[in-house]
């Protein structure tokens, strides 16, 4: 073929497209070229190339220098070299002087077992430290949802393309110079003082333990064993497909069964669901897309469209520091883990006759910014929030470990009753386009009053940046849109802007693939198959619900004939609606 | 680094520099340098504006103030004054000079004495080795300086 390459790679041939790199042709034969500062999650705009490192660099035939293999194009009759003794060495070098100014304080280390730099290091066998030299002694921080020790960052400047060019957030970048370089966010403020919207994905590609979570599992221990507590789980979506690999299992197996489990085994009092959440979440964003539309088909020219999904928080963050002017098009829902808290503080601790202070609720996220939501003033009764906090999945997989549960040997359990039933709709918030999918299955279905022949909507489905579909509601074309990372976010929120943004509804969700790339997930090390392997997984727990559409979730309707009345009713509203503010920087 | 609220004088300033560069982001340090003749350094505030105009992040455009020791996040005094530290001068004592100058002043390199009348830099060769150790003061050269001149110096200074 013509647009071919042929070259060598460790005596092996190899043929290639044009512009591949030599990173690249070299994993296609099975060859594992080690690389730090290079990250590229295929398929999405996750990508970070600088060539800065040099541990992936090879030896080239007719080149003095040895090449970096990450940003280095094959060329035809090219002789690549991966295992010489020289590349082998230079790379040991390379790693020995990054470890020069490294705390090396691996034990103790929150990335300890999943550090990147630490697998170099084994890997290149290195047994002493041969380079001693100043240390740095960077700026140490913690957020509500994010950590940052910056005396472990290596500058591979994952985090600053993330922020920049993924996000275009542009709140990370290095400043300074020469021994004195940091990654530091804009005006070395902390993070609570610059446009973060919190997304965590810096930390989700951070090789080493410089940008972590904050730990919350501390905090959850001692409720847990607090007899004068009651403590309620909710499980988000994403979590059930990718707790498994924390223990050892296949990207996309399935763990909710085990995962209820061993949160009772942990000591939770109830164990819920936050996929009721969910369901609640579509009937009132599903009312609200409704309330919309028949005022726009009525001729109301002040009705703001498109109505935009706000279940996510680094999204809510987004527009609220960018989009100060358009705080009226986003839907007033509240995430389905906030109205899970209102619900469960309400409604069920009424019921159970808990009192509110007495109640903790616990929010297992795959999210770093819901640690951040749960702190949100609105959000809190008398200072008493609606959910108390929220931990991660890696958070959830450590305590498991601590607890000494044997995780792949559990039994599978149900959710309690009545906040643990949910619906397949809920199941797929998990995935970018999931909730638009969710709310057309029940929107089409109120709308027209008739059951929809093919509950599977594929046009949004899928890892394209920005998805778009037209769908036939009783003649009229609702117009949807799917936007995952706030980059495509961003591209969306300009045209809206200028006016040109053509839609009724549209979703957005912060990370990269929705939310089984959130920041709290186990870490994907830039393995973009995980991330579809999770998103398989989720569209599989749906088709194996016996209910598909959140309006049929028998104990949703039960809490709206029971409680709320019905969707957008005042009771739904105080609870279940909140407002946004414009946080944008002077 | 303190926060003020730039003059509408002193942002449409800003503004029209990026313009005159076409708002081309190839053209930041450019456009930092003109802000930063036009101002005497670069708050907060001005770089916000520069990005916005040039549709970058404001992370890259502190990122490059950050980086060029010529730029400046806090205002020069009335009278900034530079010590050299380029080798001619450097053997010849300047080292000790910028000792005195910053004893005299209470004041370290890169910053402004809080009546805002000085302000402490050191550079490398001002082209008069043959005066070293040389230091100035706005547009005025002191050379073959000695430590104990510079009390005497600074006091001319005063109103």
């Amino acid at each position: 073929m013509e647009n071919m390459i042929n070259l060598t790679i460790d005596n092996r041939p190899v043929s290639v497209p044009k512009g591949t790199t030599v990173l690249d042709a070299a994993a296609g034969i099975g060859i594992n070229i080690p690389a730090l500062c290079h990250i590229d999650l295929k398929g999405t705009c996750v990508k970070n190339s600088p060539a800065s490192c040099r541990i992936c660099v090879v030896e080239i035939e007719g080149r003095r220098n040895l090449a970096p293999s990450c940003a280095t194009q094959c060329m035809e009759g090219m002789v690549v070299k991966t295992n010489s003794a020289r590349v082998v060495r230079a790379r040991k070098t390379v790693a020995e002087l990054i470890l020069s100014d490294h705390p090396n304080d691996c034990l103790t280390c929150p990335k300890c077992n999943d550090c990147e730099l630490q697998k170099l290091v084994t890997r290149f066998n290195i047994r002493e430290m041969p380079f001693k030299g100043e240390q740095s002694t960077r700026k140490k921080e913690v957020t509500a949802a994010i950590t940052r020790n910056m005396d472990k960052c290596i500058l591979c400047r994952r985090c600053e393309s993330v922020c920049n060019n993924v996000q275009t957030v542009g709140v990370l970048g290095a400043v300074r110079r020469g021994f004195d370089t940091t990654i530091a966010p804009t005006f070395d403020k902390d993070f609570k003082d610059t446009d973060c919207t919190y997304c965590g994905q810096c930390v989700a590609v951070c090789p080493t333990g410089a940008l972590t979570e904050r730990d919350n599992t501390d905090r959850l221990l001692d409720d847990l064993c607090n007899p004068d507590k009651v403590v309620v789980a909710q499980p988000a979506p994403a979590v059930r497909v990718a707790l498994g690999e924390e223990f050892g299992l296949e990207p996309g197996t399935i763990v909710t069964g085990k995962l209820a489990t061993a949160l009772r085994y942990l000591g939770f009092d109830y164990v819920f669901d936050t996929d009721f959440g969910a369901d609640l979440t579509i009937m009132e964003e599903g009312a609200e897309i409704l309330h919309r539309l028949k005022a726009f088909l009525g001729g109301d020219k002040s009705v703001k469209l498109p109505i935009m999904t706000s279940c996510c928080p680094a999204w809510v963050n987004f527009y609220e520091h960018n989009y100060p002017d358009l705080l009226e098009y986003p839907s007033s829902a509240k995430s389905p883990a906030q109205m899970f808290g209102a619900i469960a503080k309400t409604f069920w601790a009424q019921k159970m006759g808990i009192p509110r202070e007495k109640l903790v609720v616990v929010s297992v996220m795959p999210c770093l910014a819901k640690k951040y939501e749960c702190e949100r003033d609105e959000f809190s009764v008398d200072g008493n929030p609606d959910v108390d906090y929220s931990i991660s999945t890696r958070e959830l997989a450590r305590l498991i470990k601590r607890s000494n549960i044997d995780f792949r040997s559990l039994p599978d359990t149900d959710f309690d009753k009545p906040m643990g039933e949910s619906s397949g709709a809920a199941a797929i918030f998990g995935a970018t386009g999931g909730v638009m999918e969710a709310a057309l299955r029940t929107v089409y279905e109120v709308y027209t009053g008739k059951t929809l022949p093919r509950l599977e909507f594929q046009d949004v489905r899928g890892l394209d940046g920005i998805k778009e579909a037209t769908i036939d509601l009783a003649g009229f074309p609702l117009k949807v849109c799917v936007a995952h990372t706030l980059g495509n976010a961003r591209i969306l929120m300009d045209k809206l802007r200028e006016g040109s943004l053509d839609y009724h509804v549209v979703e957005v969700m912060a990370c990269p693939g929705g939310c089984i790339g959130g920041a709290g997930q186990p870490y994907h090390h830039g393995n973009v198959e995980i991330l579809k392997a999770r998103s398989r997984a989720i569209y599989r727990e749906d088709e194996g619900k016996p209910i598909r559409k959140s309006h049929e979730n028998p104990d949703i309707q039960k809490l709206y004939k029971d409680f709320l009345g019905e969707p957008l009713s005042e009771r739904s509203e105080k609870l279940l609606h909140t407002r946004y503010f414009d946080k944008s920087i002077k | 680094m303190s926060e003020l609220k730039l003059s509408c004088e002193a942002v449409r300033r800003v503004e029209e520099t990026c313009e005159k560069f076409n708002n081309d982001p190839g053209e930041l340090i450019s456009i930092l340098h003109e802000c930063q003749n036009n101002l005497g350094y670069l708050p907060e505030a001005v770089q916000r504006i520069i990005a916005r105009k040039l549709g970058i992040p404001v992370s890259k455009v502190y990122g490059v103030v950050t980086f060029y020791s010529f730029f400046s996040m806090t205002p020069k005094g009335k009278n900034p004054v530079s010590v050299c530290l380029g080798t001619a001068c450097y053997v010849r004592g300047s080292d000790k000079v910028l000792e005195e100058f910053k004893r005299v002043l209470g004041i370290d390199v890169g910053e402004t004495t809080p009546d805002g009348k000085f302000s402490l830099d050191c550079l490398r060769c001002v082209g008069a080795c043959g005066l070293a150790p040389v230091a100035t003061i706005g547009e005025k050269v002191y050379g073959r300086l000695n430590p104990s001149d510079i009390r005497k110096i600074v006091s001319e200074f005063d109103d």
